[in-house]
C-alpha cells in the first residue's frame, strides 16, 4: 500500500501547488497590465510604463482615499484596543451572572457575517444621520473590530499571573495604575499583535464601508470596487494599478503582522488550545 | 466591583451599534411601506425575481463549502506536525485572505479573461480552443469563493487538528494502524466538532458573497444572489423595510443550516481531545 501514499500525498501536493500557482498569476497578470503601455492577446505587453499610476492617483483621487483610509483605520485599531482590552481583562478575571450571555454578545458580530448585520445598520445610521460621515465608517468598522480584540486578548490575559496583580494592588495601586504600569506592559506583545490583525481585516473590510460611507468617506476596498463595478468607463491599467496599491498596502501590513503572530490566529479564535511549555 | 466597569464601554456599544440596529430592523420589517405587517415576507415569496434569489444563493454557498472543507481537511491533516513547513506553507496559504475578494474579482477578470494567460496558455498547447467562459456566470463566483474561502477553511481546520493530542496517533500506530485507519478512527470522531464548525463559518461567510457575484458574476441573472437583493431594496429603492425583511431572512436561512449542521454533529463523538495518565 506504500504506492497509494505515495500517490496521495503526491496529488494533494498537486492540488496545492495548482492552487497557489494560479493565485500567484493572477496576481502577476494585474500587475503585469499596471505597468503595460498596451497589451493586446500576447504573452507579454509591448511596453512598460509606469503612467498609470499616475493616472491613477488623479483619475481615482487615491491621495484622498488613502487618507480617509488611514484616517478609518487608524481610529479603529485605537478605539477598538480601548474598549477592547479592559473587557478582555474583565472577562479573563471576573465571574459574574450572565457572563455566558456576555461573552454570545461579543462573538455574534464575528459569525454573523457584516452583509446581514450591515443592511439594518445601515438604515439606522441613515436615520441618525450618521451615514455617509467618517465617523460612522469608523463605528460600523468597530463592531466586528471590537469583540475581535476582546476574542483574542481574554485567553492572553488569562495566562498572566494574578500575583503581579495582586502585589500592585498591596502597594496601593488603583486600577489605572496597575494598567499602567504593571498590566500594560505586560500585555504590549498581545495589543501589538492584535492591533495588526484588526488592522489588517480593517483595511480589507468590504461590506460595512460599502454599506455606510459616501462619496468623501470611501476606503482603498470600496474605492476599487467601484473602480472594478465601472470598468468599461476607466482604462484597465489604472483599475489594475490601483488593485496593486491595494495589494501592496494590504501585504505591507500582513507581513509586519506575520512577525509577530501566528497565521492560524488571523481567523477568529474559536477554541483554546493548550499550549505545550 | 472597581474592575467590573471596564467591560461597561464594550457591552455599551455592542448594545448600541449591533443589537439595537438588528432589533430595529427586525421590528421595520414588520412595518412594511403598503400592507399588512407581514407584507414583505408575503412579498419576497411571492415574487419569483425575489424568492430565487435564496435558491441561487444556496447553489452558489452549499457546493462552495463543500468544496473548501473537502480540500482543506486532507491538506490540513497533512500539514498537523509543527515544522518549518508548516509555517511556510500556512503563510502562503494565508495570504489570498489579505487579496479581499474585491482584489480577487480584478485579478480573475485579467487573467481567466478570453485574452488572460490562461486562455492563451489553453491554446498554446492546443487544449482547448474556444474561448474559456470562466468569468461573468456561474463558475465565476463559484471560482472566487473557493479562492477566497479556502484560506479560512484551511486554517481553521489546520487549528483544530493541532489541537489534537499527537500521543492518541502515536498509540494507535503503534498498535498498528495506518495513516488511513489513524485519520478515520482516531483524528475524525475528534475533529467532528471542528468540522462542523468550520463548515458552519465557510457557508455563513459563502452565503452571504457580494462584491465577486457582481464583478465576476452575472449579476441581473445567474448569480443574483440574496444579499444583492437585500442591497437593492434598500439603496435603489429606498425601501428600508423591505430591505430589513430580506436581510432577515438571510439571517434566518444562515442559521437554519448551522442549526442542521450542529444537529447533525450530535451523533458524533465528544469528549476530551487530549489523551491523560490513566
Amino acid at each position: 500500500m506504500k504506492w497509494l501514499e505515495r500517490a496521495w500525498s503526491g496529488l494533494l501536493l498537486g492540488t496545492m501547488t495548482l492552487f497557489v500557482v494560479n493565485i500567484g498569476l493572477m496576481v502577476a497578470a494585474v500587475a503585469t497590465n499596471s505597468f503595460a503601455r498596451r497589451w493586446l492577446g500576447t504573452w507579454l505587453p509591448e511596453g512598460y510604463t509606469a503612467n498609470w499610476y499616475l493616472a491613477a492617483w488623479k483619475e481615482f483621487q487615491l491621495g484622498a482615499v488613502l487618507w480617509v483610509t488611514i484616517e478609518v483605520v487608524g481610529a479603529v485599531v485605537l478605539l477598538s484596543i480601548l474598549i477592547g482590552v479592559p473587557a478582555a481583562y474583565v472577562l479573563a478575571r471576573r465571574e459574574f451572572a450572565g457572563k455566558k450571555l456576555v461573552v454570545l454578545l461579543f462573538l455574534l458580530p464575528l459569525i454573523i457575517p457584516p452583509m446581514t448585520y450591515g443592511i439594518p445598520l445601515a438604515t439606522v445610521m441613515y436615520q441618525a444621520h450618521l451615514a455617509g460621515t467618517l465617523g460612522g465608517v469608523i463605528l460600523a468598522n468597530l463592531i466586528p473590530a471590537a469583540p475581535f480584540v476582546i476574542l483574542v486578548m481574554t485567553p492572553f490575559i488569562e495566562q498572566i499571573d494574578t500575583n503581579l496583580e495582586s502585589a500592585a494592588r498591596v502597594f496601593g495601586a488603583g486600577t489605572g495604575r496597575m494598567f499602567l504600569y504593571v498590566l500594560g506592559p505586560l500585555l504590549a506583545p498581545g495589543i501589538l499583535a492584535a492591533g495588526l490583525l484588526v488592522l489588517v481585516r480593517t483595511i480589507a473590510m468590504f461590506e460595512l464601508t460599502f454599506l455606510t460611507c459616501g462619496a468623501d468617506s470611501q476606503t482603498l476596498v470600496v474605492a476599487l470596487y467601484y473602480a472594478v463595478f465601472a470598468a468599461g468607463v476607466r482604462a484597465p491599467q489604472s483599475v489594475d494599478a490601483m488593485a496593486i496599491v491595494y495589494m501592496a498596502a494590504t501585504l505591507l501590513w500582513l507581513l509586519i503582522a506575520l512577525r509577530f503572530v501566528n497565521p492560524t490566529q488571523l481567523v477568529s479564535r474559536v477554541k483554546e488550545h493548550p499550549r505545550p511549555a | 466591583m472597581g474592575t467590573f466597569i471596564l467591560i461597561v464601554p464594550a457591552v455599551i456599544f455592542m448594545l448600541l451599534f449591533f443589537i439595537y440596529p438588528f432589533l430595529y430592523g427586525l421590528v421595520l420589517s414588520f412595518q412594511p411601506a403598503q400592507g399588512d405587517w407581514l407584507a414583505n415576507y408575503a412579498r419576497f415569496f411571492a415574487d419569483s425575481h425575489l424568492w430565487r434569489t435564496l435558491n441561487t444563493t444556496f447553489n452558489l454557498a452549499l457546493p462552495v463549502t463543500i468544496i473548501n472543507v473537502a480540500l482543506a481537511l486532507p491538506i490540513a491533516f497533512r500539514m498537523r506536525h509543527k515544522s518549518r513547513h508548516q509555517r511556510w506553507v500556512t503563510t502562503i496559504l494565508v495570504v489570498p485572505i489579505t487579496l479581499g475578494t474585491v482584489l480577487i474579482a480584478e485579478g480573475m477578470l485579467a487573467y481567466l479573461g478570453p485574452k488572460g494567460w490562461l486562455s492563451q496558455a489553453l491554446q498554446f498547447v492546443h487544449l482547448y480552443d474556444g474561448p474559456i467562459r470562466l468569468t461573468h456566470n456561474y463558475w465565476g463566483v463559484l471560482l472566487s469563493l473557493v479562492i477566497s474561502g479556502f484560506p479560512l477553511a484551511f486554517l481553521l481546520i489546520l487549528s483544530y487538528l493541532t489541537g489534537i493530542d499527537p500521543v492518541l496517533e502515536r498509540a494507535a500506530a503503534t498498535l498498528g494502524a495506518n495513516s488511513w485507519n489513524r485519520f478515520r478512527h482516531i483524528y475524525l470522531p475528534l475533529l467532528a466538532p471542528g468540522l462542523a464548525i468550520t463548515f458552519c463559518l465557510a457557508f455563513v461567510q459563502a452565503f452571504s458573497v457580494f462584491p465577486s457575484a457582481v464583478l465576476v458574476g452575472a449579476p441581473a441573472g445567474s448569480t443574483r444572489v440574496i444579499s444583492l437583493a437585500a442591497y437593492e431594496a434598500a439603496f435603489e429603492q429606498y425601501d428600508y423595510p423591505m430591505a430589513s425583511a430580506v436581510a432577515m431572512i438571510m439571517g434566518l436561512a444562515q442559521l437554519a443550516v448551522v442549526a442542521a449542521v450542529l444537529a447533525l454533529r450530535r451523533g458524533f463523538y465528544r469528549g476530551p481531545v487530549v489523551g491523560g495518565k490513566g
